[in-house]
């Protein structure tokens, strides 16, 4: 329930949300699941039968305990929203997330921050996967052009035996400013970890991803794919690991980055290692500049190189 | 239609092409048959301005304008197009839209036809990206459908039927035939002389020269009867003393 007192902060935050593009009747409905925070005060808590959603104010931001019960099932995604409409401010989520036994549900994370010039937005989260669940959290982030931002999320993620666990990771709105980006995975025996980030980086951004995941479990698979796109003076590293510890495990890094500005910087390294003689992890890199083959077919069909290479641009981080 | 005049191009200062000399009318299909090596895709180059590939001397005329300074996209905008021999993936990119922007917002309905010209379901195939979950068969007639729908005056397929199965090679000659109906000129340029039969006329390109044009039938059989032994390729200026 929203009280008045907060409701024009709420309503700045869904409009901020609209801007970016995204469909405010998701944050208004009262029949999905949401969390609603600016800056370090929750302003909506709307829970559905099988999620707990408990929250504590700090100082700096919120403690978020987020439990989806034993074989429960959540027809609709989940939303969260994290925001600061402010120009400057500091927001550390404390993210705590057990998903038990046979549940399965799907999350939405909107992280808005339109007016940000000095902005930090930090995430802390430990994430427990039961046997036997899934869990898919998509986070998008929408930022304003200024850049002075820095995104900062850490995440550790357990999978039980059998979970299926899929991040994936959006910044393709604005400027990113400085995106420091770590999770790392445990994977239980047949458990399927996906890690996909997609970062569109532009003027002076500074990108670091890191993303490890430990297949500990008989048969577990993992994929980290990454994909970024750097113009101007932007630069990006980016450290995909994948560790085959046990049999039959099967692991792939693919990373691609597109270099589009004579001043970027892109690198990439991947880290791929076995010590079970039954598992394989592979992994794939390009990085470089848009491919021109692809540019010229694209101008085969009436369209300008520009045009060209948006939409070479947009696939690649769709 | 398409008038090429006395055309030379030179790749790393060898000569791949020497008095080149082509005639495409309007609504024709024309065959043009070589060997490996010939100059068959320098040729589909030139014309389209892509790679980088300019002539050295001669002249490339479509409806009357010597085009060879002109880019790619004033090419096509002028109604050129050309579905490559090994088309590219383009991740992402789905089926749907890469129809939908050859056709300049192509509608769906026109879409789907579009596809179905060449055999493809579109239920199973307008979302999918085009990327290497595709064959080369199928990525060799989305790029057909793509000229389909683009409805380009003038199509230039680069070996539409190389790395083609057996059932797919019926389906991209429909294809080819469809784009004709339409009211395409097409420059058909493969080295299989079974291809070429669906043409109204057919060139053989040999050492960098046009060597014979005719009717489909008696050109594809000079062509095999002469071409598959001949070993002069790629050599102009020898095979021109011979000639």
């Amino acid at each position: 329930m929203i009280s008045y007192s907060i409701e024009k902060e709420y309503q700045g935050l869904v409009d901020a949300y609209e801007k970016a593009g995204g469909d405010r009747s998701t944050l208004l409905s009262k029949e999905v699941a949401k969390l609603v925070i600016h800056e370090n005060k929750v302003l909506g808590v709307d829970g559905v039968n099988g999620i707990q959603i408990e929250t504590k104010e700090t100082e700096t931001g919120v403690n978020i305990y987020f439990l989806v019960e034993e074989g429960a099932k959540i027809l609709r995604p989940v939303h969260l929203c994290f925001g600061i409409l402010p120009q400057e401010g500091l927001q550390e989520i404390i993210l705590k997330v057990d998903a038990q036994d046979n549940s399965e549900v799907s999350v939405i994370a909107h992280c808005i921050f339109p007016n940000a010039v000095k902005v930090i937005h930090k995430m802390d989260a430990d994430i427990e996967i039961g046997n036997n669940a899934k869990f898919d959290y998509k986070e998008t982030h929408y930022h304003g052009d200024f850049g002075g931002i820095e995104v900062i999320p850490k995440a550790k993620i357990t999978l039980g035996e059998m979970a299926q666990y899929e991040n994936t990771f959006r910044l393709i709105q604005g400027s990113v400013g400085t995106l420091d980006f770590d999770f790392e995975v445990f994977s239980g025996a047949r458990s399927v970890a996906e890690l996909i980030a997609k970062v569109y980086s532009k003027k002076d951004d500074v990108i670091k991803i890191v993303e490890k995941v430990h297949l500990n479990g008989n048969g577990a698979r993992s994929l980290i794919k990454t994909r970024i796109v750097l113009r101007d003076r932007a630069r990006a590293e980016v450290i995909g690991e994948t560790y085959g510890n046990a049999p039959y495990t099967r692991g792939h890094v693919d990373c691609i980055e597109l270099v589009n500005g004579e001043q970027a910087v892109a690198k990439a390294i991947p880290i791929v290692s076995v010590t079970d003689e039954k598992a394989k992890v592979t992994h794939e890199a390009a990085i470089g500049s848009i491919d021109k083959r692809q540019v010229e077919t694209l101008m085969t069909r009436g369209l300008d190189e520009n045009q060209a290479v948006d939409v070479i641009v947009k696939g690649i981080l769709r | 239609m398409l008038k090429v005049e006395k055309l030379q191009s030179k790749l790393n200062g060898k000569l791949i092409l020497n008095d080149f000399n082509l005639h495409v009318n309007r609504g024709e299909i024309h065959g043009l048959l070589g060997e490996n090596g010939t100059g068959k895709t320098t040729v589909a180059y030139l014309i389209m301005g892509v790679n980088n590939y300019q002539p050295t001397e001669g002249k490339i005329i479509f409806e009357g304008q010597d085009i060879a300074k002109l880019s790619v996209s004033q090419r096509a905008k002028q109604g050129i197009s050309l579905a490559w021999q090994e088309p590219v993936r383009i991740e992402g990119l789905r089926v749907g839209d890469y129809l939908k922007l050859s056709g300049n917002n192509l509608e769906i309905e026109q879409t789907k036809r579009c596809l179905r010209m060449v055999g493809m379901e579109p239920a199973q195939y307008l979302d999918r990206d085009i990327d290497n979950t595709l064959s080369g068969g199928e990525r060799k007639r989305i790029e057909l459908a793509s000229l389909l729908a683009m409805h380009p005056k003038l199509a230039i397929l680069d070996e539409p039927d190389s790395g083609i199965d057996i059932i797919s090679l019926p389906l991209i000659l429909n294809g080819i035939a469809e784009m004709s109906k339409q009211g395409s000129s097409v420059l058909l340029i493969t080295h299989n002389e079974k291809v070429v039969e669906i043409a109204n006329r057919v060139s053989v390109l040999c050492a960098g020269k046009i060597i014979r044009t005719g009717v489909p039938l008696e050109t594809s059989q000079w062509f095999k009867d002469n071409c598959r032994t001949c070993v002069h390729i790629n050599e102009p200026e020898e095979e021109d003393k011979k000639l």
